[in-house]
């Protein structure tokens, strides 16, 4: 079995920038991307606020080098986007030089278009070439839209399981090649707004009207948002002579099995998987330098989150933040873009702070960083993900060390 | 990499549970989708739980259970199942009510259960199983990389038994999408028999739920053996596709002349016959032919019924007339292949032994 697991590449779009470096900026600068909906049609408009990607598909279309004629879904193009910069910035030319593969993640797939179409593909008045976008409802579309854009053909999955979506495509790229399966795997997630998605939150009553406040007393919930994270993973084969951005040491999946929606208070999932990455890893609680967080603002997550982090780190907390208030959560994206900030805390040795926060939650021994930590050695950042129906992961990045 | 199939649990038009009789008799459904037989929930569920379920998330944990039966097996190590379309009924449920009550007055139990996670995560529910957890959705390979990732678990070893399942559900609503876009066959109740030999575009829509418990340990519920999994992605050629299959082989010490029988995913849509009948006249021409999607019909995760089927041939060590092509050519049947493909765009090959 292979045993390291090399991240050579990085790329990301969401609210706070098209790509890694204008993230960075908005991440060091305390800019948030939460905002007014604009290419989304809905009735809340106006009291909804969230972490939109300000470009229109014609305007990612193009951004992508794509032609006009070149149809995706939003969720396509946002992916395709961060996965294009994730492969250009391993300085893979050939993609067909190593067994190469793409595992994206999704929580709705091409929602965003079939909910526009929906009452048309039914009409049977109204016909036309745009009939065959109902094909792109399906969550694995978007997947083979980036992968033949990019002429990766030897391995191809999606994965669905809500707010932990991508954290889980790491995953089983990272499986793939301790099997030797294949050599590389671009591994990610990507999601767009949606009508579907901001209502369906609506009805949780879990949005919350001003921006989030992740870890707050009196966080309110989340603000949705959308965007594409995808990282390069590489075996030792694949990765020699090239640079190493950082290692994916740990990683580990769970389910709560406590309710459909919502987390246990004691994150007795969240615990496990937290667990499952610390043994797969070899490393302890106290090598972990920074946690970034899954943090939602909602009261539930960050209850049984923090609560799972106070035991496992024996209320022994390192930095933590959750990065949600820039970018919004983005849903089966969100694990995926937060992989990118992990490792760029790492590359930077900084912790990006948790923005709007004032008031310590009284439930729990720690309070996130709320400034730019500068100058920070950080060498291990674990991430956690959770998401609907119990599923919870965790992932620890690591800085590759040379020996 | 191999597991053993020591429990099936299969919802699907044919009468697939509760009977030990394999396909002696076909259903045959006078409609314009074949439609699974379902069970009476009372055993499975509680009346109250079933009433705010929808039907895949029902027929999924009712097969899940009669799986868990059949390998007398409690707790699963791990859950893993593959859809492509996830609840689309509860999808289609709150997508109309977005639309129709212009996104008011809306309530969250569809748009809850509309997850792709639902049913994965509704059976850890049930059985407080909080163990590993994934959800595929990958068109025409979703069932296929649970098939791969519950080999690749058990291969870690850490895991004994692992549930792996396939469901996918048909509407009305999206029946008659897919088939403005050509999909079904514009001929009306073609009998089920005859779907094959029709020579048009099209097949007929279908739909299921097919549950296994993949374990590490043979045991006295066993199957057959699960050797290995390999998808194919727009394949060029025939000759890739080949490739892919002697590949498979090799890595499990085989060729094709090993292989007794075939269970190839027919659909009756004639463009997309081509490669089946390559193989069956190239590659694997000394084998029995079968196939199977008429008897459930065309959907993504229909490599799980063919699962069944193919580890039933090799338990019962029987092919029914119904699934047969041409003649059978197997006196004892040691080793099985299936090769399915969804849209010719997800090609999969699945090997199969006697253990």
């Amino acid at each position: 079995m292979n045993d390291k697991i090399y991240i050579t590449g990085l790329g990301v779009i969401s609210a706070i920038g098209t790509n890694v470096a204008e993230s960075l900026l908005s991440l060091e600068n305390l800019k948030s991307g939460i905002g007014t909906l604009e290419n989304v049609r809905s009735r809340h408009q106006d009291n909804v606020p969230v972490g939109e990607v300000k470009f229109t598909n014609e305007q990612l279309t193009a951004m992508a080098g794509l032609t006009p004629d070149k149809q995706s879904t939003r969720t396509g193009l946002l992916g395709l986007l961060a996965a294009q910069e994730a492969v250009k910035s391993s300085g893979i030319t050939n993609i067909k030089e190593f067994k190469t593969g793409i595992i994206s993640a999704t929580s709705v797939g091409g929602m965003g278009m079939t909910e526009n179409l929906w009452l048309d593909y039914l009409d049977p008045e109204k016909s036309g070439d745009w009939l065959k976008h109902i094909e792109a409802h399906e969550c694995g579309d978007s997947t083979e839209f980036i992968a033949d854009v990019l002429g990766v053909k030897d391995f191809l999955s999606t994965i669905s399981t809500a707010c932990s979506s991508s954290a889980n495509s790491i995953m089983l790229g990272a499986r793939l090649i301790k099997h030797g399966i294949l050599d590389r795997v671009i591994v990610g997630g990507t999601d767009s707004m949606a009508r579907f998605t901001i209502n369906g939150f609506m009805t949780l009553m879990i949005l919350d009207k001003e921006q989030c406040k992740p870890f707050d007393a009196n966080r309110q919930g989340l603000n949705l948002g959308e965007g594409a994270g995808f990282i390069v993973i590489e075996s030792e084969k694949a990765a020699a002579g090239k640079e190493i951005l950082a290692e994916l040491s740990g990683y580990g999946n769970s389910n709560d099995a406590y309710h459909q929606t919502a987390s246990s208070p004691d994150g007795a999932g969240a615990y496990l998987a937290m667990e499952k990455a610390f043994k797969v890893s070899g490393l302890k609680p106290s090598d972990i330098d920074y946690i970034n967080a899954h943090g939602t603002g909602t009261a539930i997550n960050d209850m049984s989150e923090g609560t799972a982090i106070d035991r496992l780190f024996n209320k022994n907390v390192p930095c933590i933040s959750s990065t949600k208030a820039y970018t919004g959560h983005t849903l089966g994206a969100c694990a995926a873009i937060e992989a990118v900030f992990s490792i760029l805390a790492i590359q930077n040795n900084e912790i990006f702070p948790n923005l709007n926060f004032k008031t310590q939650m009284e439930e729990l021994s720690f309070k996130p960083t709320t400034t730019l930590e500068k100058n920070k050695k950080i060498d291990h950042v674990l991430s956690n993900s959770f998401g609907f129906g119990g599923n919870t992961s965790a992932l620890i990045f690591s800085r590759h060390k040379t020996i | 990499m191999e597991a053993y199939i020591n429990g099936i649990g299969i919802i699907s038009p044919q009468k697939t549970f509760g009977t030990s009789d394999f396909l002696s008799e076909v259903v045959e459904h006078n409609s314009k989708y074949l439609a699974c037989i379902e069970p009476s929930y009372k055993e499975f569920l509680n009346p109250t739980l079933a009433r705010r379920m929808a039907r895949i998330i029902k027929m999924s944990i009712a097969a899940s259970t009669i799986c868990f039966k059949d390998a007398r097996v409690e707790m699963p190590d791990a859950i893993m199942t593959g859809t492509a379309l996830g609840c689309l009924e509860d999808t289609e449920k709150f997508l109309w009510a977005i639309i129709h009550n212009d996104e008011q007055f809306l309530t969250p139990t569809s748009f809850i259960q509309s997850t792709h996670n639902t049913v994965s995560a509704q059976i850890a529910l049930q059985l407080k199983c909080m163990n590993y957890n994934f959800t595929y959705v990958h068109k025409g390979f979703s069932f296929e990389s649970a098939v791969l990732d519950a080999l690749m678990t058990l291969a870690e070893g850490e895991a004994k038994n692992i549930l792996i399942g396939g469901h996918d559900e048909m509407t009305d609503k999206y029946y008659r999408v897919c088939d403005r876009i050509g999909y079904w066959k514009a001929e009306e109740n073609v009998p089920t028999m005859e779907l094959v030999n029709s020579k048009t575009n099209g097949s007929i829509a279908g739909e299921g739920a097919a549950f296994f418990i993949l374990s590490k340990d043979k045991s006295e519920t066993s199957y057959a053996k699960l050797r290995g999994i390999k998808t194919i992605y727009k394949p060029e050629n025939n000759q890739e596709i080949e490739m892919k299959i002697t590949e498979l082989l090799a890595s499990n010490g085989l060729t094709a002349n090993d292989i007794d029988v075939v269970v190839y995913g027919n659909n009756g849509d004639v463009r997309f016959d081509k490669t089946y009948n390559h193989l069956q006249n190239n590659l694997l021409k000394n084998s029995t032919s079968t196939y199977f999607k008429h008897l459930c019909g065309e959907y993504q995760t229909a490599g799980s019924f063919a699962m069944w089927i193919a580890a039933k041939i090799i338990k019962t060590q029987t092919i029914p007339s119904a699934i047969l092509i041409g003649e059978n050519k197997s006196k004892q049947i040691k080793n099985a292949l299936i090769y399915n493909t969804f849209l010719d765009i997800d090609h999969s090959v699945y090997l199969l032994s006697q253990y």
